[in-house]
Protein backbone atom coordinates (compact mmCIF):
# COMPACT_ATOMS: atom_id res chain seq x y z
CA UNK A 1 0.00 0.00 0.00
CA UNK A 2 2.90 2.43 0.90
CA UNK A 3 4.84 1.65 -2.13
CA UNK A 4 1.43 2.16 -4.26
CA UNK A 5 1.31 5.73 -2.97
CA UNK A 6 5.03 6.41 -3.81
CA UNK A 7 4.94 5.42 -6.77
CA UNK A 8 1.19 7.33 -7.74
CA UNK A 9 3.01 10.64 -6.15
CA UNK A 10 6.12 10.41 -7.87
CA UNK A 11 3.74 10.35 -10.82
CA UNK A 12 1.52 13.06 -10.38
CA UNK A 13 4.65 14.94 -9.72
CA UNK A 14 5.87 13.84 -13.13
CA UNK A 15 2.32 14.84 -14.33
CA UNK A 16 2.44 18.54 -13.21
CA UNK A 17 5.99 19.05 -13.43
CA UNK A 18 5.65 18.82 -17.20
CA UNK A 19 3.50 20.96 -19.11
CA UNK A 20 1.00 18.10 -19.61
CA UNK A 21 -0.90 17.85 -16.42
CA UNK A 22 -1.52 21.87 -17.44
CA UNK A 23 -2.28 21.61 -20.92
CA UNK A 24 -4.82 18.57 -20.62
CA UNK A 25 -6.22 20.88 -17.78
CA UNK A 26 -6.25 24.51 -19.71
CA UNK A 27 -7.75 22.11 -23.18
CA UNK A 28 -10.40 20.35 -20.93
CA UNK A 29 -11.53 23.62 -18.74
CA UNK A 30 -12.10 25.44 -22.05
CA UNK A 31 -13.69 22.73 -24.25
CA UNK A 32 -16.07 21.98 -21.30
CA UNK A 33 -16.75 25.64 -20.69
CA UNK A 34 -17.97 25.98 -24.09
CA UNK A 35 -20.18 23.12 -23.97
CA UNK A 36 -21.32 24.13 -20.75
CA UNK A 37 -22.51 27.25 -22.04
CA UNK A 38 -23.31 26.45 -25.26
CA UNK A 39 -25.69 23.89 -23.01
CA UNK A 40 -27.40 26.72 -20.65
CA UNK A 41 -27.77 29.13 -23.72
CA UNK A 42 -30.15 26.97 -25.06
CA UNK A 43 -31.76 25.57 -22.35
CA UNK A 44 -32.60 29.79 -21.34
CA UNK A 45 -33.56 30.39 -25.02
CA UNK A 46 -35.97 27.48 -24.80
CA UNK A 47 -37.34 28.35 -21.68
CA UNK A 48 -38.10 31.94 -23.12
CA UNK A 49 -39.71 30.43 -26.11
CA UNK A 50 -41.97 28.83 -24.13
CA UNK A 51 -43.18 31.31 -21.69
CA UNK A 52 -43.92 33.47 -24.85
CA UNK A 53 -46.24 30.74 -26.09
CA UNK A 54 -47.83 30.23 -22.90
CA UNK A 55 -46.75 26.52 -22.47
CA UNK A 56 -45.83 25.32 -19.36
CA UNK A 57 -43.88 22.70 -20.78
CA UNK A 58 -41.61 21.29 -17.22
CA UNK A 59 -37.95 22.19 -17.70
CA UNK A 60 -35.44 20.17 -16.02
CA UNK A 61 -31.85 21.27 -15.22
CA UNK A 62 -30.98 17.83 -14.40
CA UNK A 63 -32.63 16.06 -17.73
CA UNK A 64 -31.69 19.07 -20.22
CA UNK A 65 -28.29 20.35 -18.87
CA UNK A 66 -26.19 17.63 -16.50
CA UNK A 67 -27.36 14.64 -17.92
CA UNK A 68 -26.17 15.21 -21.27
CA UNK A 69 -22.88 17.11 -20.27
CA UNK A 70 -22.05 14.66 -18.40
CA UNK A 71 -22.17 12.01 -21.00
CA UNK A 72 -20.43 14.55 -23.39
CA UNK A 73 -17.53 14.23 -20.54
CA UNK A 74 -17.56 10.71 -21.54
CA UNK A 75 -16.88 11.36 -24.94
CA UNK A 76 -14.25 13.86 -24.31
CA UNK A 77 -12.80 11.59 -22.47
CA UNK A 78 -11.92 9.53 -25.22
CA UNK A 79 -9.52 12.10 -26.32
CA UNK A 80 -8.45 12.80 -23.41
CA UNK A 81 -7.51 9.62 -21.86
CA UNK A 82 -4.87 8.44 -24.53
CA UNK A 83 -2.85 11.46 -23.29
CA UNK A 84 -3.04 10.89 -20.15
CA UNK A 85 -2.01 7.05 -20.36
CA UNK A 86 0.59 7.24 -23.30
CA UNK A 87 3.67 8.37 -20.74
CA UNK A 88 2.78 6.04 -18.24
CA UNK A 89 4.88 3.01 -19.21
CA UNK A 90 6.23 4.16 -22.57
CA UNK A 91 8.49 6.82 -21.46
CA UNK A 92 10.15 4.73 -18.37
CA UNK A 93 10.64 2.27 -21.14
CA UNK A 94 12.71 4.61 -23.55
CA UNK A 95 14.60 6.52 -20.39
CA UNK A 96 15.08 3.13 -18.99
CA UNK A 97 14.02 4.24 -15.93
CA UNK A 98 12.26 1.07 -15.65
CA UNK A 99 15.36 -1.06 -14.45
CA UNK A 100 15.22 1.30 -11.92
CA UNK A 101 11.62 0.24 -11.17
CA UNK A 102 11.84 -3.52 -12.04
CA UNK A 103 15.32 -3.56 -9.55
CA UNK A 104 13.49 -1.99 -6.50
CA UNK A 105 11.91 -4.07 -3.98
CA UNK A 106 8.24 -3.27 -5.30
CA UNK A 107 5.82 -5.81 -6.67
CA UNK A 108 4.67 -5.04 -10.74
CA UNK A 109 1.22 -4.86 -9.14
CA UNK A 110 2.14 -2.25 -6.99
CA UNK A 111 4.34 -0.15 -9.87
CA UNK A 112 1.07 -0.79 -11.49
CA UNK A 113 -1.71 -0.11 -9.77
CA UNK A 114 0.31 3.08 -8.40
CA UNK A 115 0.60 4.65 -11.91
CA UNK A 116 -3.23 4.01 -12.69
CA UNK A 117 -4.38 5.77 -9.70
CA UNK A 118 -2.29 8.96 -10.39
CA UNK A 119 -3.99 8.82 -14.07
CA UNK A 120 -7.28 9.00 -12.46
CA UNK A 121 -6.13 11.51 -9.85
CA UNK A 122 -5.44 13.39 -12.89
CA UNK A 123 -8.67 12.76 -14.31
CA UNK A 124 -10.37 13.82 -11.26
CA UNK A 125 -8.51 17.19 -11.42
CA UNK A 126 -9.96 17.30 -14.92
CA UNK A 127 -13.57 16.65 -13.65
CA UNK A 128 -13.46 19.44 -10.88
CA UNK A 129 -13.76 21.76 -13.84
CA UNK A 130 -16.87 20.51 -14.73
CA UNK A 131 -17.65 21.03 -11.34
CA UNK A 132 -16.80 24.42 -10.60
CA UNK A 133 -19.04 24.66 -13.99
CA UNK A 134 -22.42 22.50 -12.44
CA UNK A 135 -21.65 25.18 -8.96
CA UNK A 136 -23.35 27.85 -11.00
CA UNK A 137 -26.42 25.75 -11.64
CA UNK A 138 -26.96 25.20 -7.47
CA UNK A 139 -26.53 28.74 -7.36
CA UNK A 140 -29.34 30.06 -9.98
CA UNK A 141 -31.00 27.02 -9.92
CA UNK A 142 -32.46 24.05 -7.86
CA UNK A 143 -30.77 20.49 -9.59
CA UNK A 144 -31.03 17.54 -7.95
CA UNK A 145 -27.55 16.54 -6.74
CA UNK A 146 -28.04 12.53 -6.33
CA UNK A 147 -28.12 12.26 -9.84
CA UNK A 148 -25.08 14.40 -10.38
CA UNK A 149 -23.29 12.50 -8.08
CA UNK A 150 -24.32 9.39 -9.26
CA UNK A 151 -23.01 10.74 -12.69
CA UNK A 152 -19.77 11.57 -11.32
CA UNK A 153 -19.67 7.95 -10.17
CA UNK A 154 -20.30 6.32 -13.64
CA UNK A 155 -17.38 8.84 -14.94
CA UNK A 156 -14.73 7.96 -12.60
CA UNK A 157 -15.72 4.16 -13.50
CA UNK A 158 -15.58 4.56 -16.81
CA UNK A 159 -12.59 6.67 -17.08
CA UNK A 160 -10.81 4.13 -14.26
CA UNK A 161 -11.51 1.11 -17.23
CA UNK A 162 -10.33 3.45 -20.53
CA UNK A 163 -7.34 4.10 -18.41
CA UNK A 164 -6.38 0.79 -17.71
CA UNK A 165 -7.52 -0.09 -20.83
CA UNK A 166 -4.19 2.91 -21.84
CA UNK A 167 -1.98 1.67 -19.30
CA UNK A 168 -1.89 -1.68 -21.07
CA UNK A 169 -1.24 -0.05 -24.41
CA UNK A 170 1.53 1.88 -23.33
CA UNK A 171 3.57 -1.08 -22.03
CA UNK A 172 3.89 -2.34 -24.87
CA UNK A 173 6.06 0.06 -26.76
CA UNK A 174 8.94 2.89 -25.98
CA UNK A 175 7.56 5.23 -28.27
CA UNK A 176 4.45 7.21 -26.41
CA UNK A 177 3.19 8.66 -30.12
CA UNK A 178 2.15 5.18 -30.55
CA UNK A 179 1.11 4.01 -27.20
CA UNK A 180 -1.28 7.52 -27.40
CA UNK A 181 -2.52 6.89 -30.97
CA UNK A 182 -3.57 3.10 -30.19
CA UNK A 183 -5.32 3.70 -26.97
CA UNK A 184 -7.50 6.11 -28.94
CA UNK A 185 -8.06 3.85 -31.63
CA UNK A 186 -8.84 1.05 -29.00
CA UNK A 187 -11.64 3.53 -26.94
CA UNK A 188 -13.34 5.20 -30.49
CA UNK A 189 -13.91 1.52 -31.38
CA UNK A 190 -15.23 0.54 -28.11
CA UNK A 191 -17.57 3.75 -28.16
CA UNK A 192 -18.69 3.53 -31.71
CA UNK A 193 -19.21 -0.51 -31.64
CA UNK A 194 -21.72 -0.05 -29.90
CA UNK A 195 -23.95 1.68 -32.91
CA UNK A 196 -25.16 -1.58 -34.57
CA UNK A 197 -27.70 -2.13 -31.99
CA UNK A 198 -29.46 0.66 -33.01
CA UNK A 199 -31.25 -1.28 -36.41
CA UNK A 200 -29.47 -4.64 -35.56
CA UNK A 201 -31.02 -7.06 -32.92
CA UNK A 202 -29.52 -10.57 -33.35
CA UNK A 203 -27.04 -11.83 -31.19
CA UNK A 204 -23.74 -10.74 -32.28
CA UNK A 205 -25.26 -6.71 -32.17
CA UNK A 206 -25.73 -7.44 -28.84
CA UNK A 207 -23.00 -8.56 -27.73
CA UNK A 208 -21.10 -5.72 -29.60
CA UNK A 209 -23.25 -3.07 -27.82
CA UNK A 210 -23.07 -5.17 -24.80
CA UNK A 211 -19.34 -4.15 -25.11
CA UNK A 212 -19.72 -0.51 -26.10
CA UNK A 213 -18.07 1.33 -23.49
CA UNK A 214 -20.77 4.59 -23.58
CA UNK A 215 -23.82 2.44 -23.39
CA UNK A 216 -22.99 1.11 -19.88
CA UNK A 217 -23.20 5.24 -18.52
CA UNK A 218 -26.48 5.50 -19.77
CA UNK A 219 -27.80 4.25 -16.42
CA UNK A 220 -25.44 6.10 -14.82
CA UNK A 221 -26.40 9.38 -16.14
CA UNK A 222 -30.33 8.78 -15.29
CA UNK A 223 -29.21 9.02 -11.57
CA UNK A 224 -29.37 5.24 -11.42
CA UNK A 225 -26.92 2.36 -10.00
CA UNK A 226 -27.41 -0.39 -12.21
CA UNK A 227 -24.83 -3.25 -10.71
CA UNK A 228 -24.53 -4.62 -14.20
CA UNK A 229 -23.04 -1.20 -15.79
CA UNK A 230 -21.08 -1.21 -12.23
CA UNK A 231 -19.60 -4.41 -12.85
CA UNK A 232 -18.57 -4.20 -16.31
CA UNK A 233 -16.74 -0.94 -15.74
CA UNK A 234 -15.12 -3.20 -12.83
CA UNK A 235 -14.31 -5.86 -14.71
CA UNK A 236 -12.62 -3.61 -17.39
CA UNK A 237 -10.61 -2.09 -14.98
CA UNK A 238 -9.40 -5.55 -13.48
CA UNK A 239 -9.06 -7.13 -17.17
CA UNK A 240 -6.96 -3.94 -17.65
CA UNK A 241 -4.71 -4.18 -15.13
CA UNK A 242 -4.08 -7.66 -15.02
CA UNK A 243 -3.14 -7.46 -18.74
CA UNK A 244 -0.77 -4.66 -17.41
CA UNK A 245 0.76 -7.26 -15.30
CA UNK A 246 1.15 -9.92 -18.02
CA UNK A 247 2.80 -7.46 -20.05
CA UNK A 248 5.09 -6.07 -17.76
CA UNK A 249 5.96 -9.77 -16.52
CA UNK A 250 6.66 -11.09 -20.56
CA UNK A 251 8.94 -7.58 -20.76
CA UNK A 252 11.14 -9.35 -18.71
CA UNK A 253 11.08 -12.67 -20.10
CA UNK A 254 11.48 -10.93 -23.73
CA UNK A 255 13.29 -8.20 -22.59
CA UNK B 1 27.95 -13.43 -1.28
CA UNK B 2 27.27 -13.63 -4.47
CA UNK B 3 26.94 -17.30 -5.86
CA UNK B 4 26.07 -17.97 -9.61
CA UNK B 5 25.90 -21.99 -10.92
CA UNK B 6 25.43 -22.64 -14.98
CA UNK B 7 23.50 -19.73 -15.05
CA UNK B 8 22.31 -19.24 -18.92
CA UNK B 9 19.86 -17.18 -20.50
CA UNK B 10 18.32 -18.30 -23.58
CA UNK B 11 16.77 -15.52 -26.30
CA UNK B 12 14.69 -16.74 -29.15
CA UNK B 13 17.36 -17.57 -31.17
CA UNK B 14 20.17 -16.56 -29.42
CA UNK B 15 22.44 -17.92 -25.89
CA UNK B 16 23.03 -14.42 -24.23
CA UNK B 17 25.00 -15.78 -21.44
CA UNK B 18 25.82 -19.55 -21.68
CA UNK B 19 26.35 -22.00 -18.23
CA UNK B 20 28.55 -19.26 -16.38
CA UNK B 21 29.26 -20.26 -12.42
CA UNK B 22 31.32 -17.85 -10.24
CA UNK B 23 30.97 -17.04 -6.14
CA UNK B 24 32.10 -13.45 -5.00
CA UNK B 25 33.29 -13.06 -1.65
CA UNK B 26 31.82 -10.56 0.72
CA UNK B 27 33.63 -7.09 0.58
CA UNK B 28 35.14 -8.43 -2.91
CA UNK B 29 35.11 -5.68 -5.78
CA UNK B 30 35.19 -7.95 -9.12
CA UNK B 31 35.38 -6.80 -12.53
CA UNK B 32 33.50 -8.11 -15.26
CA UNK B 33 34.99 -7.79 -18.19
CA UNK B 34 34.28 -8.59 -21.94
CA UNK B 35 33.53 -7.30 -25.14
CA UNK B 36 30.52 -5.72 -25.85
CA UNK B 37 27.74 -8.08 -26.33
CA UNK B 38 29.61 -10.83 -24.35
CA UNK B 39 26.11 -11.29 -21.92
CA UNK B 40 27.65 -8.76 -19.09
CA UNK B 41 24.99 -6.34 -18.67
CA UNK B 42 22.52 -9.65 -19.23
CA UNK B 43 24.54 -11.42 -16.19
CA UNK B 44 23.29 -8.34 -14.18
CA UNK B 45 20.05 -8.00 -15.04
CA UNK B 46 19.55 -11.38 -14.24
CA UNK B 47 21.71 -10.83 -10.62
CA UNK B 48 19.52 -7.47 -10.27
CA UNK B 49 15.88 -9.57 -10.36
CA UNK B 50 15.12 -7.62 -13.51
CA UNK B 51 15.57 -10.64 -16.00
CA UNK B 52 14.67 -14.38 -15.30
CA UNK B 53 17.28 -16.99 -15.72
CA UNK B 54 16.74 -20.00 -18.35
CA UNK B 55 18.12 -21.98 -16.71
CA UNK B 56 20.54 -22.10 -13.82
CA UNK B 57 20.40 -20.29 -10.37
CA UNK B 58 21.91 -16.93 -9.02
CA UNK B 59 21.86 -16.47 -5.28
CA UNK B 60 22.41 -13.18 -3.35
CA UNK B 61 22.97 -12.94 0.47
CA UNK B 62 21.21 -16.52 0.44
CA UNK B 63 18.43 -15.64 -1.46
CA UNK B 64 17.25 -17.03 -4.72
CA UNK B 65 16.80 -14.58 -7.55
CA UNK B 66 13.90 -16.53 -8.75
CA UNK B 67 12.22 -17.76 -5.34
CA UNK B 68 12.76 -14.14 -3.20
CA UNK B 69 13.21 -11.04 -5.79
CA UNK B 70 11.90 -8.57 -3.20
CA UNK B 71 14.65 -9.72 -0.77
CA UNK B 72 17.28 -10.28 -3.30
CA UNK B 73 16.43 -6.47 -4.18
CA UNK B 74 16.33 -5.07 -0.74
CA UNK B 75 20.01 -6.17 -0.62
CA UNK B 76 21.18 -4.95 -4.46
CA UNK B 77 22.28 -1.53 -5.07
CA UNK B 78 22.09 -0.95 -9.47
CA UNK B 79 23.31 1.47 -11.36
CA UNK B 80 22.21 0.32 -15.24
CA UNK B 81 24.45 1.17 -18.15
CA UNK B 82 21.95 4.42 -18.65
CA UNK B 83 21.86 6.26 -14.88
CA UNK B 84 17.88 5.63 -14.27
CA UNK B 85 17.05 9.46 -13.64
CA UNK B 86 13.93 11.09 -14.30
CA UNK B 87 14.95 14.71 -16.15
CA UNK B 88 11.66 16.20 -14.41
CA UNK B 89 12.79 15.31 -11.16
CA UNK B 90 15.62 17.60 -8.87
CA UNK B 91 18.49 15.57 -7.46
CA UNK B 92 17.10 15.77 -3.83
CA UNK B 93 14.01 14.73 -4.75
CA UNK B 94 14.50 11.77 -6.80
CA UNK B 95 17.20 10.28 -4.07
CA UNK B 96 14.23 10.68 -1.73
CA UNK B 97 11.81 8.89 -4.07
CA UNK B 98 14.30 6.08 -4.63
CA UNK B 99 15.36 6.04 -1.26
CA UNK B 100 11.54 5.70 -0.35
CA UNK B 101 10.71 2.65 -2.48
CA UNK B 102 13.80 0.61 -1.17
CA UNK B 103 11.95 0.80 1.82
CA UNK B 104 13.72 4.09 3.25
CA UNK B 105 11.35 6.94 5.57
CA UNK B 106 11.55 9.57 8.36
CA UNK B 107 14.93 11.40 9.15
CA UNK B 108 16.75 7.99 8.38
CA UNK B 109 15.76 8.90 4.34
CA UNK B 110 16.81 12.33 4.95
CA UNK B 111 20.36 11.44 6.52
CA UNK B 112 20.82 8.60 3.74
CA UNK B 113 20.01 11.25 0.95
CA UNK B 114 22.48 14.19 2.77
CA UNK B 115 24.94 11.22 3.64
CA UNK B 116 25.16 9.56 0.00
CA UNK B 117 25.07 13.49 -1.79
CA UNK B 118 27.97 14.18 0.26
CA UNK B 119 29.80 10.89 -0.56
CA UNK B 120 28.82 10.97 -5.00
CA UNK B 121 30.42 14.73 -3.87
CA UNK B 122 26.43 15.81 -5.64
CA UNK B 123 26.08 18.30 -2.76
CA UNK B 124 26.03 21.18 -5.03
CA UNK B 125 23.66 20.11 -7.68
CA UNK B 126 20.89 19.11 -5.06
CA UNK B 127 18.30 21.22 -5.98
CA UNK B 128 18.88 21.35 -10.14
CA UNK B 129 16.50 19.76 -12.28
CA UNK B 130 18.43 16.15 -13.52
CA UNK B 131 17.38 16.72 -17.33
CA UNK B 132 19.57 20.31 -16.98
CA UNK B 133 23.05 17.84 -14.95
CA UNK B 134 26.17 16.93 -17.28
CA UNK B 135 26.85 13.08 -18.02
CA UNK B 136 29.26 13.09 -14.77
CA UNK B 137 26.71 14.55 -12.46
CA UNK B 138 24.06 11.77 -13.90
CA UNK B 139 26.42 9.24 -13.72
CA UNK B 140 27.55 10.20 -9.99
CA UNK B 141 23.39 11.05 -9.15
CA UNK B 142 22.86 7.11 -10.37
CA UNK B 143 25.71 6.21 -8.11
CA UNK B 144 24.50 7.91 -5.58
CA UNK B 145 20.68 6.15 -6.36
CA UNK B 146 22.26 2.89 -6.11
CA UNK B 147 23.89 3.11 -2.51
CA UNK B 148 21.20 5.18 -0.98
CA UNK B 149 19.79 2.16 0.91
CA UNK B 150 23.36 0.83 2.03
CA UNK B 151 23.06 -2.26 0.12
CA UNK B 152 25.16 -5.39 0.91
CA UNK B 153 26.04 -5.90 -2.91
CA UNK B 154 26.98 -3.06 -5.64
CA UNK B 155 26.11 -3.83 -9.21
CA UNK B 156 27.51 -1.50 -11.79
CA UNK B 157 27.39 -1.49 -15.59
CA UNK B 158 29.68 0.22 -16.69
CA UNK B 159 29.97 3.17 -14.33
CA UNK B 160 32.34 5.20 -16.14
CA UNK B 161 31.17 4.97 -19.63
CA UNK B 162 31.11 8.38 -21.60
CA UNK B 163 33.06 10.12 -18.91
CA UNK B 164 35.95 12.44 -19.70
CA UNK B 165 39.10 10.97 -18.05
CA UNK B 166 38.98 13.62 -14.60
CA UNK B 167 35.33 11.78 -14.34
CA UNK B 168 36.81 8.26 -14.89
CA UNK B 169 39.36 8.86 -12.27
CA UNK B 170 37.09 10.19 -9.39
CA UNK B 171 34.58 7.60 -10.37
CA UNK B 172 36.82 5.20 -9.96
CA UNK B 173 38.38 6.66 -6.55
CA UNK B 174 35.00 6.23 -5.41
CA UNK B 175 34.13 3.18 -6.83
CA UNK B 176 37.50 1.99 -4.61
CA UNK B 177 36.51 3.95 -1.71
CA UNK B 178 32.91 1.68 -1.60
CA UNK B 179 34.50 -1.60 -1.73
CA UNK B 180 35.25 -1.69 2.04
CA UNK B 181 31.24 -1.29 2.82
CA UNK B 182 29.66 -3.10 0.11
CA UNK B 183 30.59 -6.25 -2.47
CA UNK B 184 30.98 -4.72 -6.30
CA UNK B 185 30.66 -5.86 -9.21
CA UNK B 186 31.30 -3.84 -12.00
CA UNK B 187 31.33 -4.34 -15.55
CA UNK B 188 33.14 -2.52 -18.01
CA UNK B 189 35.50 -3.22 -21.55
CA UNK B 190 38.03 -0.64 -20.00
CA UNK B 191 40.99 -2.69 -19.11
CA UNK B 192 42.84 -0.54 -17.15
CA UNK B 193 39.98 0.12 -15.23
CA UNK B 194 39.86 -3.47 -14.26
CA UNK B 195 43.71 -3.14 -13.18
CA UNK B 196 43.29 -0.34 -11.26
CA UNK B 197 40.13 -0.92 -9.10
CA UNK B 198 39.01 -4.99 -9.09
CA UNK B 199 40.61 -7.48 -7.12
CA UNK B 200 39.19 -10.22 -8.78
CA UNK B 201 38.23 -10.54 -12.69
CA UNK B 202 35.63 -12.78 -14.45
CA UNK B 203 36.19 -12.67 -17.90
CA UNK B 204 33.26 -13.37 -20.06
CA UNK B 205 33.09 -14.13 -24.21
CA UNK B 206 30.34 -14.66 -26.29
CA UNK B 207 28.41 -15.48 -23.18
CA UNK B 208 30.91 -18.04 -21.95
CA UNK B 209 32.96 -17.91 -19.30
CA UNK B 210 36.68 -17.79 -20.00
CA UNK B 211 38.68 -17.07 -17.08
CA UNK B 212 38.04 -16.01 -13.61
CA UNK B 213 40.81 -15.46 -11.27
CA UNK B 214 42.46 -12.69 -9.51
CA UNK B 215 44.15 -9.60 -11.73
CA UNK B 216 47.87 -11.00 -10.40
CA UNK B 217 47.10 -14.61 -10.48
CA UNK B 218 45.75 -13.89 -14.21
CA UNK B 219 48.78 -11.54 -14.99
CA UNK B 220 51.48 -14.44 -13.99
CA UNK B 221 49.16 -17.35 -15.34
CA UNK B 222 49.35 -15.81 -19.40
CA UNK B 223 52.87 -15.13 -19.49
CA UNK B 224 54.36 -18.62 -18.07
CA UNK B 225 57.77 -17.53 -17.55
CA UNK B 226 59.35 -14.35 -16.49
CA UNK B 227 60.66 -11.93 -19.30
CA UNK B 228 62.44 -8.50 -19.01
CA UNK B 229 62.83 -5.68 -21.55
CA UNK B 230 66.14 -4.64 -22.29
CA UNK B 231 67.26 -2.15 -24.53
CA UNK B 232 71.07 -1.85 -25.98
CA UNK B 233 72.53 1.27 -27.43
CA UNK B 234 75.88 0.37 -29.56
CA UNK B 235 78.72 2.65 -28.42
CA UNK B 236 79.66 4.34 -32.19
CA UNK B 237 76.52 4.63 -33.70
CA UNK B 238 76.26 1.13 -34.70
CA UNK B 239 74.54 -2.56 -33.75
CA UNK B 240 75.28 -5.64 -34.33
CA UNK B 241 71.66 -7.19 -33.42
CA UNK B 242 72.30 -10.81 -33.93
CA UNK B 243 75.43 -10.51 -32.06
CA UNK B 244 73.93 -8.82 -29.07
CA UNK B 245 71.14 -11.49 -29.34
CA UNK B 246 73.77 -14.00 -28.95
CA UNK B 247 75.51 -13.09 -26.27
CA UNK B 248 72.25 -12.59 -24.71
CA UNK B 249 71.30 -16.17 -24.96
CA UNK B 250 74.26 -17.54 -23.44
CA UNK B 251 73.59 -15.51 -19.87
CA UNK B 252 72.54 -18.50 -18.21
CA UNK B 253 69.08 -18.93 -17.29
CA UNK B 254 67.79 -17.35 -20.09
CA UNK B 255 65.27 -19.19 -22.51
CA UNK B 256 64.08 -17.20 -25.23
CA UNK B 257 65.44 -13.49 -26.71
CA UNK B 258 62.98 -11.28 -29.19
CA UNK B 259 64.33 -8.72 -30.58
CA UNK B 260 60.93 -6.55 -31.01
CA UNK B 261 62.42 -3.10 -32.30
CA UNK B 262 65.41 -1.33 -34.02
CA UNK B 263 66.26 2.00 -34.05
CA UNK B 264 69.44 3.05 -35.86
CA UNK B 265 71.93 2.27 -33.44
CA UNK B 266 69.59 0.96 -30.71
CA UNK B 267 67.53 -2.51 -30.45
CA UNK B 268 64.99 -3.46 -28.17
CA UNK B 269 64.79 -6.67 -26.62
CA UNK B 270 62.36 -8.92 -24.69
CA UNK B 271 64.36 -11.62 -22.82
CA UNK B 272 62.20 -14.85 -21.32
CA UNK B 273 63.74 -16.77 -18.46
CA UNK B 274 63.58 -19.69 -16.67
CA UNK B 275 60.57 -19.66 -14.35
CA UNK B 276 61.89 -18.00 -10.84
CA UNK B 277 65.56 -17.63 -12.04
CA UNK B 278 66.20 -13.28 -11.43
CA UNK B 279 68.43 -12.61 -14.86
CA UNK B 280 68.48 -9.17 -14.72
CA UNK B 281 71.84 -8.41 -12.75
CA UNK B 282 73.68 -10.73 -15.14
CA UNK B 283 72.10 -9.56 -18.20
CA UNK B 284 73.28 -5.45 -16.90
CA UNK B 285 76.90 -7.24 -16.86
CA UNK B 286 76.77 -8.93 -20.13
CA UNK B 287 75.62 -5.60 -22.04
CA UNK B 288 78.29 -3.36 -20.20
CA UNK B 289 81.18 -6.03 -20.53
CA UNK B 290 80.75 -6.37 -24.32
CA UNK B 291 80.99 -2.20 -24.89
CA UNK B 292 77.14 -1.73 -25.44
CA UNK B 293 75.22 0.70 -23.28
CA UNK B 294 72.49 -0.49 -21.38
CA UNK B 295 69.58 2.57 -21.95
CA UNK B 296 66.72 0.94 -20.44
CA UNK B 297 65.97 -2.66 -17.80
CA UNK B 298 62.64 -3.48 -16.47
CA UNK B 299 60.52 -6.48 -15.61
CA UNK B 300 57.72 -6.86 -18.86
CA UNK B 301 54.62 -7.35 -17.07
CA UNK B 302 51.92 -8.58 -19.49
CA UNK B 303 49.01 -6.03 -19.67
CA UNK B 304 45.75 -7.25 -19.22
CA UNK B 305 44.69 -6.35 -22.62
CA UNK B 306 47.20 -8.35 -24.23
CA UNK B 307 45.94 -11.36 -21.50
CA UNK B 308 42.28 -10.81 -22.11
CA UNK B 309 43.03 -10.75 -26.16
CA UNK B 310 44.69 -14.27 -25.74
CA UNK B 311 41.96 -15.40 -24.06
CA UNK B 312 39.05 -14.32 -26.09
CA UNK B 313 41.45 -14.67 -28.77
CA UNK B 314 41.73 -13.38 -32.32
CA UNK B 315 42.39 -9.47 -32.51
CA UNK B 316 45.80 -9.85 -31.45
CA UNK B 317 47.72 -10.98 -34.30
CA UNK B 318 45.87 -8.60 -36.70
CA UNK B 319 47.36 -5.79 -34.49
CA UNK B 320 50.73 -6.38 -34.09
CA UNK B 321 50.94 -6.49 -37.82
CA UNK B 322 49.30 -3.16 -38.39
CA UNK B 323 52.50 -1.44 -37.02
CA UNK B 324 55.26 -1.45 -39.26
CA UNK B 325 57.99 -0.48 -37.30
CA UNK B 326 57.67 -3.65 -35.38
CA UNK B 327 60.06 -6.57 -36.10
CA UNK B 328 59.67 -10.00 -34.95
CA UNK B 329 62.69 -12.24 -35.09
CA UNK B 330 62.81 -15.27 -33.62
CA UNK B 331 66.21 -16.68 -32.08
CA UNK B 332 68.10 -18.63 -33.44
CA UNK B 333 67.49 -21.56 -31.23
Amino acid sequence: MRNIWIICRKELGSYFASPVAYLLLTMFGVIFGFFFWNALGYFVVEGMEMQMRGQSFPMNLNEQIIRPLLSNVGVIGLFFIPMITMRLFAEEKRTGTIELLATSPVRDLEIIVGKWLAALILYCCLLLFTAVNFAFLFKYGNPDWKPLAMGYLGLLLQAGALLAIGTFISTLTKNQIIAGAATFGVELLLWVIGWVGEYETSMWARVLSYLSIITHFESFGRGVLDSKDAVFYLTLIFLGLFFTARSMESLRWRS
Amino acid sequence: MITVKDLTKRYARTIAVDQISFEVAKGQIVGFLGPNGAGKTTTMRMLTCFLPPSAGTATVAGFDVLEHPLEVKRRIGYLPETPPIYPEMETAEYLKFVGKLKGLSGADLGKRVDYVCGRCAISDVKNKLLGKLSKGYRQRVGLAQAIIHNPDVLILDEPTAGLDPKQINETRDLIKDLAGEHTIILSTHILPEVEQTCEQVIIINKGKLVATDSVRNLQARARGAESVVIEVAGRNGTLDVPIVQHKLEQVSGVSRVLCKQQIDSRALFEVESQKGRSVRGDLARTVVQCGWDLNELRPAAMSLEEIFLQLTGSEAPAERAEEPKVLVQESQQ
